[in-house]
């Protein structure tokens, strides 16, 4: 009886990356710990979607806290519906990160492009203004990018909450970086058989990147819905908001039942957790090579 | 790929496309690439969309905070050059103190957290053991969650009556007013930024330890050094590059900071504004009808020469440690 852990250990299933085993009370100690940051990380978002679940009779502020609603009900839900127009912003949200995505993938790959394997006048140049460009904290210039924007009259529209970002600088860099890896002798085949420009770009160079491509496409898709201090200050009309400035507005207006803007929250962050949990191997490869290398 | 016999191709067919750039590395260009094609048009048709929205939405906004913020401009008043009357103006102004305060405040408490505890996590996480990847998933959602999801989650936790309260009413500590004394609500936003951003930095760390020989840590094992010890001599010293890189990343932010502080203290920053951030004070000061264009961007100027101050001392420290 006792000795089964023991040769369990020694068969080098669960080992460290020397290939060694790992001792029992090392792997106890582990699992307790990944189980308490665990709690930390991920126990606030259970609590909140306890809280949405919870009906109206239930006390939420109950001491000590019951996680499991008694009587769990979606009918919070429906009352968010009924205090702002929650399917409509999460509409416009929607709208916003598709748009996103589409010009970050289209814009970056064609700068990224132009940057890492075209020759041309001013090459150089062209580079220095995404590398400036991505120096710029956004924080330090949203005031005149607003005054831009009510200058051509984009205010107060989704198109103007889209556009500042659409192709961002540190995005054509990574493409280019993407661009820059590849082997040269394909393209020069092709280039050698008469293929232009756009044939090795749309034929050869892009299909072979579509690894950082997706890395772009997720995080366009994910800063753009997460966003918040830009479309706080471009938009105005609550018909035009966003989920994220429609739940600042619920909680500032209805904060006095937490059951509500829990609900709300849920169905901001809910999509987006579905996203990730699917697309999960991207994220961590973009965070690595974007956070290290670009 | 090539077809099997060469094409002899004229230079009329060729001088259609546009050339390919050699990597740097390679040598021995072949001259005839060289020549220019007829088509010079067809690069800038790749690079003219991001060049343009860079030039519009991000150079030209810069160049014009800049102007702006020796003019006295309003929002629906062009305004006029008034010099340094902005700057001097923030060196009297107690708001901007408070936020120059609180924003570096901020940035001394996030960082050292952050550079500390996401390097503990990657440690703990970077065995290969039944199971781990949904745990490198799992401490990865808060950064994947709108921050202003993550804000009202906090202000519900952290409420009078909130769990966070619940949980020490029940084992006997009593409640404690988290979001209405200025202090703790500082520190609240604080723990909350430190919070989402730990999965965040926990990859950029995995990434490096993956690049940590596992000699160091065999010879170091065979020295008799402990796991505290070959943390400090193994460990730190291969991943400090990247420990001043998230020093530099977390300390630009924590200095912008604005969400967690706006939806945590409200759009007024708290008791008598008293927790007021100078990005909260640049968005409070130059938006609406009234908003004070110049001043704000006076604002705006001391928070980018202060971020840019900040890499580059960043940077400073780690070339000089090299050295």
């Amino acid at each position: 009886m006792t000795r089964k852990p023991v040769r369990r250990r020694r068969a080098p299933r669960i080992a460290d990356e020397n290939g060694r085993g790992i001792r029992l009370w090392e792997l106890v100690l582990r699992y307790a710990l990944l189980l308490a940051v665990l709690a930390i990380t991920v126990g606030p978002f259970l609590w909140q979607l306890s809280t949405s679940l919870k009906g109206t009779h239930e006390d939420i502020f109950s001491s000590p806290p019951t996680f499991l609603p008694a009587d769990p009900t979606l009918h919070n839900y429906e009352r968010v519906a009924d205090t702002i127009p929650v399917w409509d912003y999460a509409f416009n949200s929607l709208k916003v990160a598709t748009a996103n995505v589409v010009t970050n993938c289209v814009g970056s790959a064609l700068a990224g492009y132009a940057l890492a394997r075209l020759r041309y006048r001013g090459r150089r140049i062209a580079a220095l203004v995404f590398i400036l460009a991505m120096l710029v904290p956004v924080e330090s210039i949203v005031i005149a990018q607003f005054t831009t924007m009510r200058e051509l009259g984009l205010n107060n529209t989704l198109v103007g909450v889209v556009l500042p970002g659409c192709i961002a600088a540190m995005n054509v860099l990574l493409m280019r970086n993407a661009f820059l890896n590849l082997p040269y002798e394909i393209e020069e085949a092709a280039y050698v058989d008469g293929a232009n420009a756009w044939q090795r770009f749309l034929r050869i160079a892009l299909p072979s990147v579509k690894g950082t491509l997706a890395v772009v496409a997720i995080f366009a898709f994910m800063g753009a819905w997460d966003d918040f201090l830009w479309p706080l200050i471009v938009l105005s009309d609550p018909a035009k908001f966003t989920l994220t400035i429609g739940l600042n507005y619920l909680h500032g207006t209805f904060a006095n039942d937490e059951r509500i803007v829990a609900a709300g929250t849920i169905i901001a962050v809910a999509p987006l957790i579905i996203l990730f949990a699917c697309l999960q191997r991207y994220f961590f490869r973009g965070v690595g090579e974007g956070a290290v290398k670009g | 790929m090539t077809s099997p016999l060469p094409t002899v191709r004229t230079a009329a067919e060729t001088s259609a496309n546009t050339e390919v750039t050699r990597p740097a590395k390679t040598s021995g260009e072949r001259p005839a690439s060289r020549v220019r094609r007829h088509l010079p048009t067809s690069p800038w048709l790749f690079a003219a969309p991001g060049l343009l929205v860079v030039a519009v939405f991000i150079l030209y906004p810069f160049v014009s905070t800049v102007v702006n913020s020796f003019t006295d401009r309003r929002t629906l008043i062009p305004g006029e050059f008034v010099g340094l009357a902005n700057f001097r103006e923030l060196l009297h102004d107690d708001m901007f103190w408070t936020g120059l305060r609180n924003s570096v405040l901020y940035m001394v408490g996030v960082v050292p957290a952050l550079v500390l505890l996401p390097l503990l996590l990657a440690l703990l996480v970077q065995k290969n053991i039944p199971g781990i990847t949904f745990f490198r998933s799992a401490f990865y959602t808060p950064v994947v969650a709108s921050i202003v999801v993550v804000g009202l989650i906090w202000v519900w936790m952290l409420d009078e009556r909130g769990l966070v309260n619940s949980l020490l009413e029940a084992v006997g500590i009593g409640r404690v007013g988290f979001l209405s004394d200025q202090w703790l609500l500082l520190l609240s936003a604080m723990a909350v930024t430190v919070w989402k951003g730990l999965g965040y930095y926990m990859i950029i760390y995995l990434a490096a330890l993956a690049n940590v020989p596992r000699e160091l840590h065999e010879a170091a094992s065979v020295d008799g050094a402990g796991a505290v010890r070959r943390f400090f001599t193994v460990t730190v010293p291969a991943v400090r590059s990247t420990m001043v890189l998230v020093a530099a990343l977390s300390s630009v932010a924590a200095f912008k900071v604005f969400s967690e502080v706006y939806l945590m203290a409200g759009p007024n920053g708290g008791p008598a504004g008293e927790d007021t951030t100078l990005v909260m004070l640049v968005q409070r000061t130059g938006t609406g009808l009234t908003g004070r264009v110049g001043y704000a961007s006076a604002i705006s100027v001391v928070v980018f020469v202060v971020t840019v101050a900040l890499m580059l001392l960043v940077l400073r420290a780690d070339r000089k440690e090299d050295a």
